[in-house]
């Protein structure tokens, strides 16, 4: 297993909560490896009591992100060669929320501004009715697929530098799934989401930084699905056909 | 929805403002090329009703524009609360308000 080693990586990862410290470790480097492989490799060889969260471990479920080299990333799919400064490794929790025990931190309040922000679909048909026709080519369409992909890894949330110092604002994800429903033809409460999504702590309290876009480990651009929110407060929700 | 105005309001206004600010700058570098006397400045507004709809406009749409800003650094920036942010950009509003009208009213009337 270790013949593929080329040398020793230094890792600093935080222990505690809230309060707490860095330890250093030190694990093989090795040619091919990812963070979460070295945060695994610290678990098992050397402090059975460290806590994190992962699931899939390729990019699929977004449970693995933290904070590395002072920077939200899937742990999965960040390659420790891309990321080391100087041979080292620094991993903490994500950024603003609370700390539940070392990397691992508690993702409630994100969540619960996914539904503050009217993010709850409302269906407008039951499966007796036929199946909806959505024009795929049609803007609103086009406007929802680009941001529907969000895992709700709340890597662009750590990231926003907004959530950072107001606790109330809904952060990127949130907004970004209200966008994507304001554009839904199949979505009952688009106005209702709309007015969630401008009210206090809501679309007009970003400042188009755009760490949310430039972290997104999907690529897509919170920033844009925020600035169409902001948008509509001029020109209203988009308009849409109904469906036939 | 109270939010979703204040953010439509300071938008709008600032539409209002780009052109009058441009126009005004301009007007400064024009009304200086000569040396700037209070005669030729006189000279140019008073009885104007174009000037005065000018800067009255212009007056009215900072007054709008300027105090929804501050009121976002004040909530943004300090401890106090959103009713002390909102009661002091309210206040801020008055006084570019009555202070910009009473300065177009001084040289237009």
């Amino acid at each position: 297993m270790n013949s593929d080693h080329v040398g020793l990586l230094t890792v600093r990862v935080w222990r505690g909560r809230e309060e707490g410290r860095f330890e250093t470790y030190r694990v093989p480097a090795r040619a091919n490896q990812t963070v979460l492989d070295v945060v695994t490799e610290v678990q098992r060889s050397q402090e059975p009591a460290l806590a994190y969260r992962f699931a899939c471990r390729v990019g699929v479920c977004g449970s693995c992100a933290m904070t590395v080299n002072d920077r939200p990333r899937w742990t999965c799919r960040t390659h420790v060669a891309r990321v080391r400064e100087e041979g080292i490794l620094t991993i903490e929790p994500l950024r603003n929320m609370p700390r539940i025990k070392d990397l691992a931190c508690d993702l409630t309040p994100f969540f619960e501004k996914w539904q503050k922000a009217g993010g709850r679909h409302v269906a407008t048909a039951s499966r007796r009715d036929p199946l909806q026709k959505i024009d795929p080519r049609s803007k609103p369409r086009l406007a929802a697929s680009a941001a529907i992909e969000c895992i709700n890894c709340a890597v662009c949330y750590s990231a926003c530098d907004v959530v950072s110092w107001n606790a109330g604002y809904l952060g990127p994800a949130a907004l970004n799934r209200a966008w994507t429903l304001v554009n839904d033809a199949r979505h009952g409460a688009r106005h209702e989401t709309l007015d969630r999504a401008f009210a206090d702590g809501g679309c007009a309290s970003c400042h188009s930084q755009g760490n949310c876009t430039r972290h997104c480990p999907v690529e897509l651009s919170p920033s844009e699905s925020i600035a169409g929110l902001k948008r509509s407060a001029l020109f209203g929700a988009p308009k849409l056909r109904e469906p036939a | 929805m109270m939010e979703r105005r204040f953010f439509l309001l300071q938008r709008l206004s600032a539409l209002v403002l780009a052109p009058l600010v441009l126009v005004h700058l301009i007007l400064i570098l024009y009304a200086v090329r000569n040396g700037l006397t209070a005669d030729e400045i006189l000279g140019r507004t008073q009885g104007s009703l174009a000037w005065a709809l000018f800067y009255g406009l212009f007056v009215v749409a900072a007054a709008v524009h300027a105090p929804l800003g501050l009121r976002n650094i004040l909530r943004e920036w300090t401890a106090l609360g959103d009713r002390a942010a909102a009661g002091l950009a309210a206040a801020f509003a008055l006084v570019l308000l009555l202070l910009g009208l009473r300065a177009v009213v001084a040289v237009v009337g």
